[in-house]
């Protein structure tokens, strides 16, 4: 067997920072290789000077073989090297053939390409199993079909080499499975597939080979068959991790958050969540599975009080919340507390120095300051304190809060929250984009919160999250809450089927 | 637009507007080259004009307090993610705030009558920029559309009070009475005479003081006040104030009450302080040069005090300078204004990517 691609003793710096360290990759072609790295270990520049968005400060390109120099994402196309990207590049209005002929009309009048297309698709379809209905609106296709739109964009400006940038974040379980089943089909054709994923159960499912990346360098390429998800995570952080966080069976105490018939309807006028009910006891963890984009949102923020329900009612502490005190402010003074899914755009304030960030919803506790003024230097070393407890680094309160990497600012926003003794505690995404190391830290401070008796609600798509944390699991899809399951009692296969929206009496 | 651009605080601050108002000067000594005068000499008169005698000084200072308060006005709204291009109608309104007030409550004991006059210039300032940020809060309604239709109410509305209601009947022309001795802030020659200093007369007047005490109190309620937290965050991230539990809504009337009030600093320094009286259009435009004035000044006190020495030193040293040399005309110093407020506003950007390329690295995004 050949090699597909080589990368040959690759640098790149941005500045200080040495991305790509004398990095070396070698691909087989018709394998699968997989790369994994926590975030910032150099995957995506790696990947970003293979299709050309970045050139090279030193080293070699060798596309089977022959060294060849990659200046754009044209280059990286006639290379026969296609990407897809995590989030899609695809013109929603348009048609499937509309979009796959985007950048290759073959002139100026359409009828002659749109035949070539369709002649191409057809094609495509039957060698690879890509069924998909030429003629839809791609905005109006699943997201699993969004995501076959790009792979056949790629396939048909003739990639041999694909590389899929996290595939699966978008996906549900059977969309991942149905992804996988594509990827092996076309690896049985010959082609070569680099899937870049955090994941490491995909990793091992699928692939053939795996690079593992670490602060720029590459540490290692093993056989998948001859390592093991513990030791993949070793790799990637240097140290020892604990991909499961234990904790103890518990029986859970009264009831601390009720949601009676909650329902929500978006800006648009969209019905987001459908008539949901829950609770949360103190002192249990319940997990919310869904695919993003099912509700599990709106139903965090509506809690919260950030967004009015339209019909429906909260009971906090078996007391109602009547709905005109059901408000951030409001809430935030019973005792439920909120770290929400979207850090940036929500739980901070990218622009401002961190201790700022740090108060964000609690500017008008009392002993913040005097009176109408903040006290910085207060706020400073309250920052301080907690950043030592939380192992943020840099432990710089006055940094701006954009400079911190993903899992410190989660962090920031954990302690800021935790640290305020919450009855209830909403958590959405509590580690997306965070390493794998901080993950392991996040995951024992909310055990031990459970454990200290706190209700808290958890919104993941991150299957193994819920999973691992919850005691309890619902599913919820387009809005509504699908199946309810004791987290002991259930697999990911039985809960892949309730998110998919097969209700239990379906089921 | 792309990610925000980071760099050093001192290259944010100082050096990205010094190399834009250099720029500036180098591009309008061309404009004076062109018409077949000598830039160095011209820069010798603006600066000798404005700068060079006492009065000169006095004159620059004054216009600065003006360019002080809208720029602070423009400011306070920028924190709260507004732009409002309403200084000139609200400086309007409170002037004719001011003259109601100090026209009409005579009876009050003298020493009331400042602080009533600047109440209520700043009462009728917030007034009128209140109801573009009702607009905006409540309707959606944008504010800069808002904000500029309601500079043309207030310049047709002035018009018609001052030529059909509030002019002194024997009088021809469109402005009120003079305001009672007692209303009239002390000019600074006089206040420090007082103390048996002389200095060069000029128009300069207490109002200097109030101005810089503005800039203080704005430095802590923008930086230190839990307000001023409140509104940075909905400047910021709305969504992230949303989140907090404050509400956007509220805090965008606050901020454009509290900017329609700075604005009305503006009348208070040309009526309270100089004419003593109401007349037409003396907001002058300085409303629309308080826009170049806070994004010259980044949108801090200090900067704004700055900028506003400038724009005071182009003010006061233009009209010297047309003086001087009759070529330069007031037209062409009005060109040479607007090359710096050219430069300082809308091509800031252009020079501070220039910096923050050559200073910073750029960071490694999302890799």
């Amino acid at each position: 067997m050949s090699p597909a691609i080589e990368l040959i003793a690759i640098n790149k710096s941005f500045g200080a920072v040495h991305a790509n360290k004398d990095v070396n990759l070698s691909v087989e072609r018709g394998t699968i290789h997989g790369i994994v790295g926590e975030n910032g270990a150099g995957k995506s520049t790696l990947m970003s000077i293979l299709y050309g968005f970045y050139e090279a400060d030193s080293g070699e390109v060798r596309v089977n073989e022959k060294p060849i120099r990659i200046r754009s994402s044209i280059d990286a196309i006639c290379a026969g090297i296609g990407m897809v990207h995590q989030h899609f590049m695809l013109v929603e209005p348009l048609t499937v053939v509309e979009n796959v002929m985007l950048g290759a009309e073959g002139g100026a009048m359409l009828r002659a390409g749109e035949a070539k297309v369709r002649k191409e698709l057809a094609r495509l379809a039957s060698d690879y199993g890509l069924e998909i209905d030429v003629d839809a609106t791609v905005g109006e296709l699943s997201v699993g079909l969004q995501q076959r739109v790009e792979i056949l964009k790629a396939l048909y400006r003739g990639a041999d080499i694909l590389i899929l940038d996290e595939p699966t974040a978008v996906l549900t379980p059977a969309e991942a499975d149905a992804l996988f089943e594509l990827l092996r089909s076309l690896k049985a054709q010959g082609k070569t597939v680099i899937l870049i994923t955090h994941k490491l159960r995909e990793i091992m499912a699928i692939t053939d080979r795996v690079s593992v990346m670490r602060r720029g360098e590459m540490v290692a390429t093993v056989e998948t068959a001859n390592t093991s998800p513990p030791e993949l995570a070793e790799l990637m952080v240097g140290r020892r991790v604990l991909l499961r966080v234990e904790k103890t069976e518990k029986v859970p105490g009264a009831p601390v958050l009720e949601v009676q018939n909650l329902s929500v309807v978006d800006a648009r006028g969209v019905l987001r969540v459908a008539n949901a009910s829950l609770t949360v006891r103190a002192g249990e963890i319940v997990g919310i599975a869904g695919v993003a984009g099912n509700g599990q949102s709106e139903l965090l923020e509506a809690i919260a009080g950030m967004r009015r329900p339209v019909l429906g009612s909260i009971r906090f502490q078996e007391q109602d919340v009547p709905a005109d005190e059901h408000n951030p402010h409001h809430m935030r003074e019973l005792g439920l507390l909120h770290v929400p899914e979207d850090r940036l755009r929500m739980g901070l304030v990218p622009a401002f120095p961190a201790f700022e960030s740090a108060i964000l919803g609690f500017s008008d506790e009392p002993q913040l300051g005097k009176g109408p003024i903040l006290d910085h230097d207060r706020l400073v070393a309250d920052l301080a304190k907690k950043m030592e407890q939380y192992d943020v680094r840099p432990p710089a309160p006055r940094l701006k809060t954009s400079n911190f990497s993903g899992g410190n600012q989660q962090k920031i926003v954990l302690a800021r929250e935790i640290e305020r003794n919450p009855k209830v505690l909403l958590v959405g995404q509590p580690t997306r984009g965070v390493d794998i190391g901080a993950i392991e830290f996040i995951h024992r401070r909310l055990i031990a919160l459970r454990d200290a008796g706190v209700g808290i609600l958890l919104v993941s798509v991150e299957l193994d999250e819920i999973m691992h944390l919850s005691d309890r699991i619902l599913t919820m899809c387009g809005g509504k809450i699908t199946g309810e399951r004791k987290a002991s009692q259930t697999n990911e296969q039985e809960l892949g089927l309730l998110m998919a929206g097969v209700t239990d009496e379906a089921a | 637009m792309s990610a925000p651009i980071e760099m050093p605080k001192w290259a944010d601050t100082i050096l990205v507007p010094a190399i834009s108002v250099v720029a500036a000067f180098l591009i309008a000594g061309l404009v004076v080259l062109s018409i077949g005068e000598n830039p160095l000499t011209a820069t010798r008169y603006l600066l000798q004009g404005s700068l060079g005698t006492g009065e000169g000084l006095g004159f620059t200072l004054f216009y600065a307090t003006d360019f002080i308060f809208v720029g602070l006005a423009v400011a306070v709204a920028y924190h709260a993610g507004l732009f409002n291009i309403g200084g000139e109608g609200q400086a309007t309104l409170a002037g004719l705030g001011t003259a109601l007030a100090l026209n009409n409550l005579t009876f009050l004991p003298g020493f009331l009558l400042i602080p009533v006059g600047i109440l209520a210039a700043a009462a009728f300032g917030a007034a009128w920029a209140a109801i573009p940020g009702y607009l905006q809060a409540k309707r959606g309604s944008h504010i800069v559309i808002t904000t500029i239709m309601f500079n043309w109410l207030a310049s047709v509305l002035i018009v018609y009070l001052l030529v059909n209601v509030l002019r002194e009947p024997q009088s021809m022309n469109p402005e009120t009475r003079a305001f009672p001795e007692a209303a009239q802030i002390p000019f600074m020659h006089d206040v420090f005479a007082w103390f048996g200093i002389t200095i060069p007369s000029s128009q300069l007047n207490l109002t200097f003081v109030l101005a810089l005490i503005s800039s203080y109190l704005i430095w802590l309620l923008i930086y230190r006040s839990r307000l001023g937290y409140a509104i940075r965050v909905v400047g910021s991230n709305p969504t992230a104030a949303v989140y907090a539990g404050i509400s956007p809504a509220r805090i965008i009337i606050i901020a454009m009450v509290l900017s329609g009030a700075l604005a009305g600093g503006l009348a208070v320094n040309e009526l309270m302080g100089y004419q003593h009286r109401l007349l037409l259009e003396f907001t002058a435009g300085y409303g629309f040069v308080g826009i170049a004035v806070a994004l010259m000044g980044r949108a801090h006190p200090v900067g704004i005090i700055l900028a506003s020495l400038l724009f005071g030193i182009l003010y006061q040293g233009g009209a010297e300078l047309a003086f001087e040399q009759p070529a330069i005309t007031r037209d062409m110093v009005v060109v040479i204004g607007g090359i710096i407020i050219l430069f300082a506003g809308a091509l800031d950007g252009l020079f501070r990517r220039l910096v923050a390329h050559l200073l910073s690295r750029p960071k490694l995004a999302g890799a």
